[in-house]
Order: structure tokens, then sequence, then C-alpha cells
């Protein structure tokens, strides 16, 4: 399936791009087959390691091989057996993991000389977000052991100190052992349970990177990519599974708008603002398809209601020609399916589009005293949008002020400053 | 893999009993444990008006004092230690627990192996 073109050895720029590229997408794999062989988390990760060291000597220098894939594979099992040969007391114990890990109901080991290597990801998947483990460690399991990133990497995607995220790293590897969270599909009848923890893992590695909760940028692309990528390889492995196609196609939906999401300032620019010749109609064309999938074939999950609100706002040609009494109806769905403030806060701002900015700003104010929303800088900003909107221009410079204050990076506070700006000099910025 | 799953109860009667739970419930779940082959171990306790606290002191001395008795917190009802494969089957028997509902709480822990 992920058959890549042989390289052979010629520049060393153009061979490194090519080993870079190979390792983004063998690594989880190479290491999800290897822990599934050897039951044992650390010892894959140090030969995975081991066998990518291996070849960033030999291939710039004998070329790819042709199946780089079966070649890391081959590499890794001959360190780790030779790290068990030399360890007796390591290898005895994982030889009793390995006995219990070939319980009938798991899959058989993958037999590599095949060719293709077998894609055991999806264990992996669950066991980097059990929902045993820390909620806020899930993500950055999953980014560490199925994305490949270093830990390094992965703090400076979830914007925390490197020793921070290794301390993290590795008192949830010492949880995954210490209590044995097996590495496991869950069946049939837990897969409801389990699924959406996977899910949200991948779909906070891409919150993360679409509005970042700290730091002078707006958006990280590259951590949105890569949860993109993460949901295309499940969306591979689990193809039956609409919340799946669903979180896809609601990421492509909303990255696709990326580039016009970033004013020259810096600052975010909205919807009813951005150019929407800017964006990436393929990446639209590709959500928009999966779309129907996900919402076909029994009842709608949330990530589902959620992408089909995106694909309303994609395919009006502007805000006002946007179907807002349909968004309404999906946010309903929403909220009857996962009661959340935050969704009442975005159903109270399509109502205002539908009926108004006095309908809006009432059902604001049932939110006022939501814990949730307090510290969450968007409430006060949508409060202050339709006060404005109303002409209470001295209330609705006070919600910007609070909304300022609450606002975590600088790119948003851009837009509020020059938002109050326009209320405090009406004149110098327009509106 | 042995796992112990200490049994909190959430609401505690006038006796330091657990409130509200079914005997016919818990005979039940007893006997699916026993018929698993995975029980190594289980022992209900005794209501917590008979509980008595002991601690030495660093001079050596025994405190002996009467308690604890329930407050807000949840109380330790009882335990199982089983013996099974991995995590997920030892939370799958503490779902099923009837000690888990009604406000009570099964907490899982791993029994330390120094022998790995």
């Amino acid at each position: 399936m992920d058959e890549r073109p042989a390289g052979t050895a010629g520049t060393d720029e153009a061979s490194a791009s090519v080993v870079e590229a190979v390792f983004r997408e063998e690594r989880g794999r190479l290491l999800a087959a290897l822990v599934r062989r050897f039951g044992d988390l650390d010892l894959a990760e140090e030969v995975t390691s081991e066998a990518v060291e291996a070849a960033l000597a030999r291939w710039p220098v004998d070329g790819v091989p042709s199946r780089p894939g079966a070649w890391l594979m081959t590499t890794a099992r001959r360190r780790a057996v030779d790290r068990l040969r030399r360890d007796q007391a390591y290898a005895a114990r994982l030889a009793v993991l390995q006995a219990e890990a070939d319980r009938p109901d798991l899959a058989p080991v993958p037999a590599v000389e095949a060719g293709e290597l077998p894609d055991e990801r999806l264990q992996l998947f669950f066991t980097c977000a059990h929902p045993a483990l820390a909620a806020e460690d899930r993500g950055a399991l999953t980014l560490r052991y199925l994305a490949g990133l270093s830990t390094p990497e992965v703090a400076r995607a979830f914007l925390v100190p490197t020793a921070t995220m290794a301390k993290r790293i590795t008192r949830a590897k010492q949880k995954i052992h210490g209590a044995r969270i097996p590495f496991r599909v869950p069946g049939t009848a837990e897969l409801p349970e389990r699924l959406p923890g996977v899910l949200q893992a991948v779909y906070s590695i891409f919150t993360e990177g679409y509005a970042a909760s700290g730091g002078p940028r707006l958006q990280r692309l590259d951590l949105a990519e890569e949860a993109i990528r993460l949901a295309r390889i499940l969306r591979r492995l689990l193809p039956a599974e609409r919340e799946v196609a669903g979180l896809l196609a609601l990421m492509l939906l909303v990255h696709a708008r990326r580039d016009a999401r970033t004013g020259p300032d810096g600052g975010p620019v909205l919807l009813d603002e951005q150019d929407r010749g800017r964006w990436d109609r393929p990446m639209i064309a590709e959500g928009l398809g999966l779309v129907p999938v996900a919402l076909t074939g029994g009842p709608p999950g949330p990530y589902g209601v959620q992408a089909a609100v995106a694909a309303l706002h994609v395919e009006a040609t502007d805000v006002t020609g946007t179907d807002w009494p349909q968004i309404v109806a999906l946010y309903d769905v929403l909220l009857a399916l996962a009661p959340s403030p935050v969704v009442a806060l975005n159903r109270a701002a399509a109502v205002a589009m539908r009926d108004g900015p006095e309908a809006g700003l009432a059902l604001l104010d049932e939110l006022a005293d939501e814990p949730l929303l307090r510290g969450h800088h968007p409430y006060p900003a949508a409060r202050a949008d339709l006060l404005h909107r109303l002409g209470r221009h001295a209330e609705a410079a006070e919600a910007y002020r609070e909304a300022l204050a609450l606002a975590g990076t600088e790119a948003d506070r851009v837009l509020l400053r020059r938002r109050l700006d326009a209320i405090e000099r009406p004149g110098a910025a327009g509106t | 893999m042995k796992y112990m799953l200490l049994i909190n109860a959430g609401a505690v009667g006038e006796e330091g009993g657990a409130a509200g739970c079914d005997v016919g419930d818990w005979m039940a779940y007893d006997k699916q444990v026993r018929e698993a082959g995975i029980l190594v171990s289980g022992e209900s306790l005794a209501d917590l008006v008979t509980a008595t606290t002991v601690r030495v002191g660093e001079d050596g001395r025994r405190t002996v004092t009467d308690g604890p008795f329930a407050e807000t917190r949840e109380i330790l009802g009882g335990f199982y230690v089983i013996d099974v494969p991995d995590l997920d089957v030892a939370l799958d028997w503490a779902a099923r627990c009837p000690g888990a509902r009604g406000g009570g709480s099964v907490v899982v822990r791993p029994v330390a192996d120094f022998e790995g």
C-alpha cells in the first residue's frame, strides 16, 4: 500500500530527504510491529532507534533498499535478538510476556519475510489513548509513538519544557509497563467505548495546531498536518468506523482554510472577512467527499456532525449566504450528543446569524455562569461582537477588554485590539 | 499478573457498613470470580465501627485509637486479588463488581512483582 519508489544513492540532499520521508512513515509502523512481537515498549523503542541510525549510516552510501520497511524491521529484530542474548534475565521475563501476548484472541505474529509489513499501528493507537492514562498524556504519546516525533518535538508541540515532557512520557510508559496496559485492539463490544479516546487524542493534536494555546503564532500548521496524517492512517485501519471519517473530514475542512485565517499583521481573520479564493479547494473536495460517509449508515457521531457544520461553511459563497438555520439545527444535534458549553456558545453565535444579534445575546447571557466558559476568551469576544452590532459600544468595549485579558496568543490579542480600536476610535478603522 | 481490586463504598450506613448494596449481587459476583479461576484471595471487611488504628511513634510508643470513622471520604469495604493477563481484563472485572456502582468505586492496583 505504501510502496515507495526505490531511491538510489544520488546527491546527499536528495537521499537525505528520501530517507527522512521513509522514516516518517515507517517509524510508527516498525515500532508497533516490534511492540507486538516483543510485548515491550522500551525494547521496541531502543531497537527502532538503532535500526534508524543504521539506515542513516548505510542508505546514503548503499542507496535506499527496495523495501525500506522490511529492511528496518529485519535490522531492528536482529538488534533485539542481540540485546536479548546479552541479557538473559530480561529475555526470560519477555518470554513470559510473549506467551501471554499469544493468547488466541490476538492476531498471530506477523511473518516479515512475506514482504509487505503488516500494519499493527492500530494496537498502538489504542494503547497510547488508553483510558487508564492521563488524558493530557494521550495526545503526547500518540505524537511520540505513532507520528514518530522526538521527545523535544512533542514538548514543543504541547508548549512545555522538554524535561517536563520527558518526565510525563516516562511516567506514562511506567504505567503501561507496570500496570500491563495491553497492546490490543478492543473487541466489537468495547470499540464504541474506546474509539472516542483515540479520536480525541488525534483531535487534541489538531486543535493544538489550529489554535495554539499560547505562544506568538496563531496556527502551527505542522501539528495540524501531523494530526491529519494520523487520521488518514486510522481511516485506512478502520474503514468501517464513520466517526473516523467524520474526524478526518472535519480536520480537512477546517485546515483547508489555513491560508485565509491569518492576516498580514499575524492576527486571525474570522470567517466573515476571509478571502475564500485562498481556501484549499482540493482539500475541501476531499473533506466534502467524506461527510456523507460519516453521516450515513447509522446515527451521527459528534465528529460527523461537526464536519457537516464545517461543510456548510465551505459550501457557502459568503457569510450571509451560509445556511444558518441548518447550522443551528446541527448544533442542536451536537448538543444532544455531547452537551458542552463551548458548543452552546457556537450555537448562540449561529442563532445570532439566523435571528439577529439580540437573540444570540440572550442565549449568551444564559451561559454567563458556566464555569467552563470562565477564562475562555471566545465567550466575552462573542458577546462583544453582538453588543457592537447592537450599537451598545461601551458594553462592547468592556467585553473586548475582558477577552483581551484572557487571550492566550498574541495573534488573538491583535484581532481583539483591532476590534476594540474600531469602537474607541470610530472612523479610524472603518466598521 | 496479579491485581488488587480495592472496593470503596460510596454510601456508608449508620454502623459504617456499605449502604444500599444487594447481597444477591455480591454473591453472584463472587461466584463468577471463583468460577473464572482468577481468584487469588478476597475478603469483605467488617463494619467500620469495629476498626482500630495503631501508630508507633519515633520513641517506640504505640498509640491505639478507635476508628477511623467514615467521614466524607470513601472507605474500604473489601478487596479481591485476581490473577488475569492484563489491565483491560482487570478493569472488566472491576466494572462488573457491585461495589463500583451506587456511588462506590473500585481502585485497581497491580501487585508488585519483585522477581521481574
